[in-house]
């Protein structure tokens, strides 16, 4: 019977949603590993993606302009990056708590700015579908992989950048260094607070970017709360890949993948509880990095401010 | 001891806060000459293009009616702490408002404590069926199964592909309801097409649900339906995928004027209008009510510009005429 | 004792940062139409205005402080427990699930089992990230946020199957659990709704201050906290203290649903978000907790001010009609401002350690001139 209901057709349109599904996770867990690297834990990437949305949608709501939508989403998130930088770096605030008031005014706020300008639930043409001419026309490959948009494609494009920056850049070293040890990057010479503005200004940047996908490229819409802690789940998935953007990849993967698998068990009527069947990602999440035995240390500095000594 | 030194200058600031501002707003006694003043209470967004938004339009439209300046309304939206909303209800009943709208089944429990303590007030709670017998306490439900059923009808004449899907919140209430009374629409028509339910576990995940709407086409459904307000992702994957859709609690047209045929609204106007007289002319509570397609609570709204076959438009016609004189039974809910 | 006016500076220092964020507040508030005199006159009425809104004030602090005692615990221990939500959850659950199975107990009896059965589901749910921590390595934040997610499915599983009221049947049925015993109400300690928790949770965290302090156990502890490796090089166990610091902090958790279900709601229901039942709770603790400077007397007055805070911004969206939303974004700004205000804190702290060095240094050299030498002989 399960033969039946996994056909091929039905098993490329569950892995291509899964591949759509990580998405936004991609680029928020993408932009929260550089912040972790440097030390900085940001729990104020759902916040800031809820006012990434937010912008990106009103932006193509009033103009239709997709490009000038991304932007803004960027330039919103990248300042609300600088600020979670100056409180967390610059006054030296405990980080946990300082992101989940960046996230409570996040949340806020893009609610009451929507109230406040456009009111009512409505949709807008985002970002088509842009089949990647050959790569496409690959039986299946194509269609999973290559049969998307183009944020999309710019969220998968971004793990390689991000680990050739961390492994193959000076840059790269120098993050990991303050992330690592910020007292002996400072004697070499390595501005702790100029790293740490940078990768948490990148962070909010590429989260910014995570809420446009959703608002003017997945779902073309904006609601109160649009992200429902997705951001929070891209936090879990950072600690997932243990700080290294190919494993980020595998776990946001893995994770929507199982989402989307959960949704067709469903839709196919196969009699289990929708309750647990919604568990079931979460849980294996957690099953498949206990399995993997992985050993990851966390950068030493995490979560610790780093106060110069004068 | 340095901080319990602390600690007693912090609790001094705020003792001295706290007797230095208390100052009581006097509140507006009720008086029949006055407006008559509403205040409702919400979960979600006044703008859900859901649940609370069918609320808040209605008093809008009898505010229309009755003008300023004999209806007034407060609201608190995004109450969906059920304490938060405890105390938010607690504190316009004291204020004097004639009727205190509970627009939540969440919010039953609280309403039950508060309303024996202010007689005076006029409290609504909803979607219910049960005044828990006390006499200042409305009760109102929505028969949303009647234009589940009607959907369905539509639905399955619309229907090629033999297969349909369904996006559901939490498998619960008034969304249940709904996806219940479409699915024996549906089957009454045509009892071969598959119908295909999931539930994405909460109200809010837009993107779930939109990802939902994707499998659900992805097995074969061409037409879809869905309930609560985080459909609105099922909805735009539907319009990018020519899909058809059916809506419910309130009119989804303008989100999707391509694909959407046909939405149930609640009219909650019809409701509250009655609780008004009602209280009006002294009579508190008691009574529970539910909107139906027969007391034009419930409505079905047609999409302008969707080209409905004639022959389909009757058969929905017809559907919610038998509602009405009885002659369908839809087998889920009712009176 | 001596009051310098560095240390009350400090100790205004919160409420100095509350007022500036209010006071960005205010600019918003004008933005959207409102007089923010009124406003904020709204605000504090609704926290301190009458008994009722103490009252109130003080039960919205008491899950808070609850869930802020295991805060401080577990930061004690060095691991961070943002799972306080699911917690909570578990709490309320299992200790309803108690109370609906057992109606005809006496309260006295039932009360105390019951909340106690809330703090061992919570230390329970607490201990799975705890024990993937020690035996895994699984970083304590996944767990904890995924385990959230599946104790809020956990409870629509129940809510909608075996722990249903009974009259809700059929399509329509509200996903909610028939009211416990009026028995079991948590007994009020004036007639408000200010209940019996509240007591007990300022009793447990002055408990939990000697426990961290004036115990082997609370020592161990803070040492893990303080420095892992030297605490194993000591001879600690370590993954046995970071499993007992996120099950107690769960526990607390725990506690406070069981204490929210037996002393405000005595029922529950859900609509797929933890905060409907735990009013965010689980992640505002750990607000309060640093607020209190992570100790856990400090966290009653800090709870006491978040939670005024809570209950009279929703007093504030009542009286001028502002959207919610406004609300959420002023609490934002509040932690915002609150966490970074800390800096001068510490500023001053070294301060004064520099100075009460310098004091003894001179000390010292006093002393140990002869008069100072002739002193200590007599």
């Amino acid at each position: 019977m399960l033969a039946d209901l996994f056909t091929g057709s039905v098993l490329i349109g569950l892995l291509a949603s899964g591949i759509r599904l990580a998405t936004p996770y991609l680029y928020a867990a993408i932009g929260e590993t550089f912040g972790q690297r440097s030390g900085v834990l940001n729990l104020g990437v759902d916040g800031i993606m809820l006012m990434g949305a937010f912008s990106a949608f009103y932006v193509v709501f009033k103009t239709g302009d997709l490009v000038g939508g991304v932007l803004l989403a960027m330039l919103v998130g990248l300042l609300m990056g600088l600020a979670m930088a100056f409180i967390s770096v610059t006054l030296n605030a405990e980080q946990g708590i300082s992101g989940i008031g960046v996230y409570l005014f996040g949340l806020g706020m893009s609610d009451l700015l929507f109230q406040k300008l456009i009111n009512n639930v409505q949709t807008v043409s985002g970002f088509p579908v842009a089949p990647i001419p050959f790569l496409s026309d690959i039986p299946i490959v194509g269609q999973i992989f290559f049969t998307h948009n183009v944020l999309v494609y710019g969220a998968y494009l971004l793990v390689p950048i991000a680990w050739f920056v961390l492994n193959k850049t000076t840059l790269g070293l120098k993050i990991k260094a303050v992330g690592e040890n910020p007292e002996a990057a400072d004697t070499l010479g390595v501005s702790v607070a100029k790293i740490r503005y940078l990768t948490v200004t990148i962070g909010g940047l590429l989260s910014g970017v995570a809420g446009a996908s959703l608002s003017i490229a997945l779902l073309n819409v904006f609601q109160f709360n649009l992200t429902n802690g997705l951001g929070f789940i891209a936090i879990a998935l950072v600690y997932f890949g243990g700080w290294r953007p190919t494993w980020v990849l595998m776990g946001s993967l893995i994770f929507s993948f199982v989402n989307a698998l959960q949704i067709w068990v469903q839709v196919v009527g196969i009699p289990i509880p929708s309750d647990i069947a919604v568990m079931t990602p979460y849980i294996l999440t957690i099953v498949v990095l206990v399995i993997s035995a992985q050993r990851v240390r966390p950068p030493s500095a995490l979560t610790k401010a780093y106060e110069r000594l004068e | 001891m340095k901080r319990f030194g602390k600690l007693v200058i912090f609790l001094v600031m705020v003792a001295m806060l706290s007797t230095a501002c208390a100052t009581a707003t006097p509140a507006a006694p009720a008086e029949s000459t006055g407006p008559f003043r509403v205040a409702v209470v919400t979960p979600s967004a006044i703008n859900d293009l859901a649940f609370s938004q069918s609320m808040y339009d209605a008093l809008a439209k009898i505010q229309g009616e009755m003008g300023k300046d004999k209806f007034e309304f407060v609201l608190s939206d995004g109450m969906f702490v059920v304490d938060d909303a405890a105390a938010a209800i607690r504190d316009y009943a004291s204020q004097g408002y004639n009727l205190v709208i509970a627009h939540g089944s969440q919010y039953g429990a609280a309403l039950q404590e508060i309303a024996p303590d202010f007689p005076n007030v006029s409290f609504a709670w909803g979607t219910a069926g049960d005044t828990f017998g006390i006499p200042n306490v409305f009760a109102y439900e929505a028969f949303s199964q009647e234009g589940g059923y009607v959907n369905g009808v539509l639905a399955a004449a619309l229907n090629k592909s033999g297969t349909i899907g369904v996006v559901g919140p939490v498998e619960v209430g008034d969304a249940k309801l709904y996806v219940d009374g479409f699915v024996a629409g549906v089957k009454a028509t045509n009892p071969d097409i598959t119908v295909n339910v999931n539930y994405i576990g909460s109200f809010g995940d837009v993107a779930l649900a939109s990802e939902a709407a994707q499998t659900h086409i992805g097995a074969g459904a061409d037409v879809m339906t869905g309930s609560a307000q985080m459909v609105v992702g099922a909805v735009g994957v539907a319009k990018e995928k020519g899909v058809l859709w059916f809506g419910t609690q309130a009119d989804q047209t303008s989100l999707a004027p391509e694909i959407v045929v046909a939405c149930q609204i609640y009219d909650w106007a019809v409701v509250v209008r009655d609780m008004i007289s009602l209280v009006q002319s002294g009579t508190m509570g008691g009574k529970a009510y539910a909107v139906s397609l027969e007391n034009e609570g419930l409505k079905m709204v047609y999409n302008a510009g969707f080209a409905l076959p004639a022959d389909v438009k009757a058969l929905g016609d017809a559907a919610v005429k038998g509602i009405i004189d009885g002659t369908v039974t839809i087998g889920v809910g009712g009176k | 004792m001596r009051i310098s006016w560095s240390s009350i500076f400090d100790a205004l220092l919160p409420l100095i940062a509350t007022l500036t964020a209010l006071a960005v507040g205010a600019v918003m508030l004008v933005l959207l139409g409102a007089n923010p005199l009124v406003a904020y006159g709204a605000l504090i009425e609704g926290a301190f205005g009458s008994f009722n809104a103490v009252a109130d004030t003080i039960v919205k602090a008491t899950p808070l402080l609850l869930v802020g005692i295991g805060i401080c615990i577990a930061f004690r221990a060095g691991v961070i427990n943002i799972g306080g939500e699911g917690q909570m959850i578990l709490g309320g659950l299992s200790s309803i699930a108690l109370g609906l199975a057992f109606p005809n107990v006496p309260g006295i009896i039932m009360i105390p089992v019951a909340l106690l059965v809330g703090f061992i589901a919570g230390g329970l749910w607490g201990g799975i990230p705890g024990y993937l921590k020690a035996r895994f390595n699984v970083n304590e934040i996944l767990s904890t946020i995924m385990l959230n997610v599946i104790a809020i499915q956990l409870m629509n599983l129940l809510l909608r199957g075996p722990l249903i009221q009974p009259n809700q049947k059929g399509a329509a049925a509200i996903p909610q659990t028939a009211r416990l015993a009026v028995e079991y109400d948590l007994p009020r300690l004036i007639p408000t709704r200010l209940h019996l928790g509240a007591l007990i949770a300022i009793i447990l965290a002055v408990a939990v201050y000697f426990f961290l302090w004036r115990t082997t156990i609370g020592y161990r502890i803070r040492a893990v906290g303080l420095n892992a490796s030297a605490s194993r090089y000591a001879g600690i166990k370590v993954e046995r203290y970071i499993v007992l610091s996120l099950m107690l902090s769960g526990a607390f958790s725990g506690l406070a649903g069981a204490i929210q279900v037996y002393g405000v709601n005595h029922f529950m229901i859900t609509d797929g978000t933890a905060a409907s039942f735990t009013g965010s709770a689980g992640f505002n603790g750990i607000v309060a907790a640093l607020f209190g400077q992570l100790h856990p007397i400090g966290a009653i007055p800090a709870s006491f001010l978040f939670g005024a805070l809570l209950v009279g911004a929703n007093k504030l969206q009542r009286v001028v009609q502002v959207p919610a939303a406004l609300i959420t974004a002023l609490n934002g700004l509040v932690v915002v401002f609150v966490v970074s205000s800390e800096i001068w804190r510490r500023k001053n702290a070294r301060k004064r350690a520099i100075r009460e060095l310098e004091e003894k240094l001179a000390n010292v050299a006093h002393n140990s001139s002869p008069e100072g030498g002739d002193k200590d002989a007599g």
